[in-house]
């Protein structure tokens, strides 16, 4: 058989893994989704100068935060799972290239991250009547928002896993660090304009910042602009910033990546 | 050049500074059930792992099946088959989902359900793999192990954890599979019942190999009688040489031979 076709019978495994567990498909899911409620409903207003009100000004955030918990914290957690329970030492010991598993793991991710995706718009649009992208040029740039941020944080939750001593242990390590930073990144703060200057400036040296930045980008209408932290959508720095963290993931997922767990070495 | 399935020289191995592995020496033939014996810490875990590819070595020959498993690729590992020793991946699949999946990697599987039969999982098809019991979980294992038709299957410590019944039946699978075997054990009864051959290793040596009733001299009777003992491998000689001598009863007459954890216990004795 094929690489690929070794990875897709992995996604099938994979796949069919995600969905019977329980735990994993609520916390995916249902907690982003609970908090774009919540957070939506209680936030009220809208913003002088513009249509937009602070809940349609929340989902596209909400989007980016809900793509960087299906790619970063998944696979983080996923790879470290699959570490300890042995998933990992039983591939090493059949006929399969190492890139395999990987393909299974992008695939899974690709599925779930556009399920979020999916059903956080769908959120958004029935509860809160945000307008879908307005233009191809928008639907464009939700496009390669989505495409960068994807892979930063899919490298950067592969890299991360190595921090997971165990199966048990993951979720804390990879959980931890995502909310901080969707914290840091004004994820579920409106507008990000009147964030404190310090939290903006940590924020913006990481991804979720610009993902989410790209988003909004894509689902509001200029008139929110005067909301935002600087008066423009940025695309430019959010494409180089993306860009970067796709290079560096990389080259610590190359650096970092380990196979056995950190007492069997 | 080698036709035999294992052939080992001199392998060494150290971790920081213990030596776990101090010139080992392994030569397995094609078709042989072998049993490797030894206390925990002897360097079974890692001559095992050298062989299966899993874990580098610091020096000596390895040939497994013709390959240096150092550089093993996705055509040798077709002819490997390993059972690893303590498992708890894809508990969220069923045991078939399970099997049909590993059964992908090979380019000659056998089918799922002469596979169940083989391990008597056939009742546990479609069972979560979280829900099977400790020992259907191990012969779920084996399945994985053998679904490939493996040239040569790793079994490292595989009913550690059984009770007697699911002992025999597993003992009983793996009579059944035709294949050479490569067995690490802590039970002697085990090794009695499977292997062809057994090596003891201590220390990272081997310290005593052979068939398991002829191991360590096994094969000598000790004959004791209240006058004096002997060592023999015909005790029915040496008593109708007593009875005559004594004209009938030999007074105080026993008859012993070693069992093979005697056997056993003796050899790694020294190297404690």
């Amino acid at each position: 058989m094929t690489t690929l076709g070794l990875g897709s019978a992995r996604a099938g495994v994979e796949l069919r893994q995600f969905w019977r567990e329980r735990d994993a498909v609520v916390f995916t899911f249902a907690l982003p989704v609970v908090l774009l409620t919540l957070l939506g409903s209680l936030f009220s207003g809208v913003y002088p100068g513009s249509p937009v009100t602070s809940a349609q000004y929340l989902v596209p955030s909400m989007i980016a935060a809900g793509v960087a918990s299906t790619t970063f914290v998944n696979l983080g957690v996923g790879i470290a799972t699959d570490r300890d329970d042995g998933t990992l030492k039983r591939l090493r010991g059949l006929p399969t290239p190492p890139l395999a598993y990987l393909i299974g793991k992008i695939l899974l991710v690709a599925v779930v991250t556009a399920a979020e995706v999916l059903l956080l718009s769908l959120v958004g649009v029935l509860l809160f009547d945000l307008p879908l992208p307005a233009s191809p040029s928008r639907w464009l740039t939700f496009g390669w928002v989505f495409a960068l941020g994807v892979v930063a944080c899919s490298l950067l939750g592969v890299a991360a896993s190595a921090l997971a001593r165990s199966a048990r242990s993951a979720a804390a390590v990879m959980n931890l660090p995502y909310v901080v930073l969707a914290f840091l990144s004004g994820i579920y703060y409106t507008p990000v304009g009147a964030l404190p200057d310090w939290v903006i400036r940590i924020g913006s040296v990481f991804p979720l910042k610009w993902m989410a930045q790209g988003f909004r980008s894509a689902f509001l209408p200029d008139s929110i602009l005067p909301q935002e932290v600087v008066r423009s959508w940025e695309h430019g720095r959010t494409a180089l910033v993306l860009t970067a963290w796709c290079i560096g993931g990389l080259v610590l997922c190359l650096t970092t990546f380990r196979w056995r767990g950190r007492q069997s070495s | 050049m080698t036709d035999d399935a294992v052939r080992v020289r001199g392998l060494r191995r150290s971790y920081r500074d213990t030596v776990a592995v101090d010139g080992l020496d392994l030569t397995i033939a094609h078709g042989e059930v072998r049993a490797l014996l030894g206390p925990n810490g002897a360097g079974k875990t890692s001559t095992v792992e050298i062989l299966e590819g899993h874990r580098p070595r610091d020096g000596g020959e390895v040939l497994v099946l013709g390959v240096d498993p150092a550089r093993a690729d996705v055509a040798w590992r077709r002819e490997i088959g390993i059972v690893l020793q303590s498992t708890a991946d894809g508990a969220e699949l069923t045991v078939a989902e399970m099997i049909r999946h590993v059964a992908r990697y090979f380019p000659r599987p056998r089918g799922l359900d002469e596979t169940l039969t083989l391990v008597g999982l056939t009742d546990k098809r479609d069972s979560r793999i979280r829900k099977l019991s400790g020992g259907q979980r191990r012969r779920l294992d084996v399945a994985l192990g053998i679904v490939g038709r493996p040239r040569l299957l790793f079994l490292d410590e595989p009913t550690t954890g059984f009770d007697p019944v699911a002992r025999r039946r597993f003992w009983e699978t793996v009579r059944g599979l035709d294949t050479t075997v490569l067995l690490t054990t802590h039970y002697l009864e085990e090794a009695e019942a499977l292997a062809d051959r057994v090596t003891v290793i201590a220390d990272g040596r081997v310290v005593a190999e052979g068939t398991p009733d002829t191991l360590g001299r096994r094969d000598l009777a000790t004959v004791v009688w209240r006058d004096g003992r002997e060592q023999t491998a015909d005790p029915a000689a040496v008593v109708a040489r007593l009875s005559a001598a004594y004209g009938g009863q030999v007074p105080g007459l026993s008859i012993t031979r070693p069992s093979l954890e005697d056997v056993y216990l003796d050899l790694i004795g020294g190297s404690r």
